[in-house]
């Protein structure tokens, strides 16, 4: 009984369907789209109604969307690509995808690049020269504080124009450590493993002057990584910890989340992804500052998930058409809305509710612009950015500063040395 | 052989059919891959790359094993006497000046110190070229010689409590073999909000106990306890698995022994000693080696709760051969651990069998 009303049911929903297929005379050429933010039910309203529009908007493709975790992600792709099963639409991690267009699991995108112009440069994925992706939006990290910690601390608050020093930073954190109102000073994050140290922390090595390759050959990690001014980086991260300044590896991660709000921490190195929670928290009184010039400028990471195109598709026009048409700014302007990410273009930014001109967010904006640095930007950088981690972790856990870079920068260069210099 | 038997129980052939479904699982999925570690481990193969696979011989296991010994002089300053430290150690050049580009010492290129000790005024130092892994081989080590005899020890006297006919006993067995049902992965997660050094639940229960007077541990954060920890929660959760096979052991030693024991005046050790114990002979050796092998292949512990820090400390045989080939996409390097480790294993298992034999 059951199964036959289950078939009537069945047969009844596909007649309009199939009429449906017969009104538009030819059917649609069918796209498959992968994302990596299944479970984000906000994230997906915005991609399933971008999907929609497109589809209406003309009669040619007809993409369907299929989300992943974001866990299992990469190892999702990875797989389909050892066995054939690539999707036409991928999206890709920026750093990752200069492996993945190495390893040839993507294409190079056809997209006219004085469309993208007024896009920030860690949104748009080159390669050898040649684009491969396109984020909608950039993600970015400040350190996040509140006027009153640090007005009544008697320390100066920092300005794009003139951030800290090295010297003023530490004096900061000393003075609010006299304070004697916070667990520690300055919580760096180190509960989060994985990307977030490369993201997050290789950008305060940059500004010591250091980095994770030499990016002029990527062919080798010898006294960029170890060198002087990394090993200044090395000595003063590891400082953070030995000083009680920075809660270490072992951080609660239930802290991690709230500690600045709980007034566990006085500021907070943390990405645009949290400032709504904060906005909310604090209201008027939160402050997203820009990362202390260690001596190269302050820097910051940037990249984000980007669109790409599958190398296996056989119909790389109609994937590019779909990148393109999601490039728009009404739906940048709408990511940025909805989950508080920065926009890539200043006319998106300018439409948008966080980051216009004035607001609270904009701070963000301009960090992006003016201060980002692209993680290196070689297919070699998912092995490196391993490397890094340990190196931070061990080093936070008092491990000769020098020698862990060393070893680091020897395991980096052997694995380049494996992978014939990874096509540079 | 009985007459109307059919020809199903009669021909060899048909024996093997019904092996076949269970045998080529086996192949598939155990013979198969590992005869694919075998040979990825002497190639340069990698998880994903354009790159075409090369033969390179045993570079990978000369990369994973090799050590060497160095010996360091202290300093000695311009005046000609012994460089010290403001605490009065002699100080050493650093080992780096060997190991890195130095002609002299070209056998060193590359090479990591392992550990070092003082000997007389020398330091002795052991580099290794991989010391991730060796500290790895030790640990995995420590861990099967600490977990192997207590897990078996706890087990046995977990099942000799159990094995009496108490009214409810059926409830504390299902307590006891509860945390084996739930996945390693959960009980991980768990245990690490146990350890929290902060305000874990281990921390606040020793404060109180001790009336503030213990201070709170970072359990899993420091490399002095991360690694019992470890272990502590891993022979917890085991733990009822290894029950259950003594249990049944004991079940299979015939009463009527025990009765002739009772009647000859045996004390309770005297019981044990030359009844239960003879008679679990077999059970012994098998939970021996089952957790001997479940021991070496730690790994789902290690990676929710330290990955391997702080410090290596918690660092294992699995743990690298899963970040090598995955993580850090050298499924050769990652083939090379996982064949050493059966190596391992193989001949730690025929030891205990050899030793465990039937004495004729």
């Amino acid at each position: 009984m059951k199964t036959k009303i289950m078939k009537n049911v069945l047969l009844v929903s596909t007649i309009p369907l199939l009429s449906m297929g017969a009104i538009n005379g030819l059917a649609a050429t069918d796209l498959s789209l992968w994302y990596h933010g299944a479970g984000n039910p906000v994230e997906a309203k915005i991609i399933d109604s971008m999907v929609d529009d497109f589809n209406k908007s003309q009669s040619e493709w007809k993409v369907t969307l299929q989300g992943f975790p974001q866990e299992s992600y990469n190892d999702s792709v990875i797989a389909a690509a050892l066995a054939g099963n690539l999707p036409d639409i991928l999206d890709v991690d920026g750093p990752v995808m200069p492996n993945w267009a190495w390893a040839g699991y993507l294409q190079p995108l056809n997209i006219d690049s004085a469309s993208i112009e007024d896009f920030l440069p860690g949104t748009k994925g080159y390669w050898d020269g040649q684009l491969y992706s396109l984020g909608l939006w950039d993600a970015g990290v400040a350190m996040i504080s509140r006027k009153s910690t640090l007005v009544e601390a008697n320390i100066r608050i920092p300005t794009l124009a003139q951030p800290w020093t090295l010297n003023e930073f530490n004096a900061a954190l000393e003075t609010l450590k006299q304070t004697g109102q916070y667990d520690y000073p300055f919580d760096p994050g180190l509960a989060w493993k994985g990307e977030w140290f490369p993201y997050a922390f290789s950008p305060f090595l940059q500004s010591f002057g250091g980095d994770i390759i030499d990016r002029d050959t990527y062919q080798t990690a010898e006294g960029v990584l170890n060198g002087d001014a990394a090993i200044a980086f090395g000595e003063w991260w590891q400082m953070l910890f030995q000083q009680g300044y920075s809660p270490g590896n072992s951080q609660d991660t239930a802290d991690r989340e709230t500690g600045l709000i709980d007034g566990k921490y006085a500021i907070q190195w943390n990405g645009n992804w949290i400032a709504l929670n904060m906005l909310k928290a604090f209201g008027d009184d939160v402050l997203f500052l820009p990362a202390p010039d260690f001596g190269h400028g302050p820097k910051m990471g940037a990249s984000s998930w980007q669109f790409g195109v599958s190398s296996s598709t056989s119909h790389p026009q109609g994937a590019a058409d779909f990148i393109q048409f999601a490039s728009q700014d009404r739906y940048l302007t709408a990511f940025s809305d909805a989950i508080g990410l920065i926009p890539p273009t200043k006319a998106a930014a300018d439409a948008s509710q966080y980051y216009q001109e004035g607001s609270p967010m904009a701070t963000f904006f301009e960090l992006s612009a003016q201060q980002a640095v692209l993680r290196p930007v070689t297919p070699g950088y998912v092995v490196a950015a391993k490397v890094f981690e340990k190196a931070l972790a061990d080093i936070a856990d008092g491990a000769d500063v020098i020698d862990t870079l060393d070893n680091a920068a020897d395991e980096i260069n052997n694995d380049i040395r494996r992978n014939l210099g990874y096509g540079h | 052989m009985q007459k109307n038997a059919s020809t199903l129980t009669q021909h060899n052939r048909s024996g093997w059919l019904f092996a076949l479904p269970g045998f080529g699982l086996m192949m598939l999925f155990i013979v198969v891959p590992f005869v694919f570690a075998i040979v990825f481990s002497m190639t340069n193969q990698r998880l994903i790359s354009p790159n075409p696979t090369q033969f390179v011989g045993l570079e990978n296991y000369q990369q994973l094993l090799s050590v060497n010994i160095l010996v360091l002089e202290p300093v000695i300053t311009a005046t000609g006497e012994r460089k010290q430290d403001a605490d009065g150690n002699l100080s050493y050049p650093r080992i780096r000046t060997y190991t890195r580009n130095n002609p002299d010492y070209a056998h060193l290129q590359g090479m990591k110190e392992w550990f070092t000790w003082q000997w007389q005024d020398k330091k002795v130092a052991i580099l290794a070229s991989d010391p991730v892994f060796m500290k790895a081989v030790v640990n995995t080590f420590l861990f099967v010689l600490v977990v192997a005899p207590l897990q078996g020890a706890l087990a046995l006297a977990l099942a000799l409590l159990i094995n009496q006919r108490l009214k409810g006993i059926n409830v504390y067995r299902a307590i006891y073999f509860m945390p084996v049902v739930v996945s390693i992965v959960v009980v991980s997660i768990l245990w690490r909000f146990i350890y929290d050094g902060q305000n874990g639940l281990l921390n606040n229960l020793l404060h109180t106990v001790s009336l503030g007077h213990l201070a709170p541990v970072d359990w899993l954060g420091n490399p002095d306890t991360a690694l019992g920890s470890i272990m502590a929660m891993s022979i917890w959760q085991a733990i009822g698995f290894h029950m259950v096979i003594w249990l049944s052991g004991l079940q299979t030693i015939s009463p009527t022994l025990y009765e002739a024991a009772k009647i000859e005046g045996a004390s309770s050790w005297q019981t044990f000693r030359y009844v239960t114990w003879p008679g679990l002979k077999n059970t012994a050796v098998l939970v021996l080696i089952v957790i001997t092998m479940q021991a070496f292949a730690l790994f789902a512990q290690i990676d929710v709760m330290t990955s391997g820090g702080p410090l290596d400390s918690t660092q294992t045989i699995v743990f690298q051969a899963v970040e090598r080939g995955y993580g850090k996409q050298d499924i050769s390097g990652g083939s090379a651990i996982s064949v050493v480790l059966f190596v391992m294993v193989l001949s730690i298992s025929l030891l205990q069998r050899y030793f465990t034999r039937e004495k004729k």
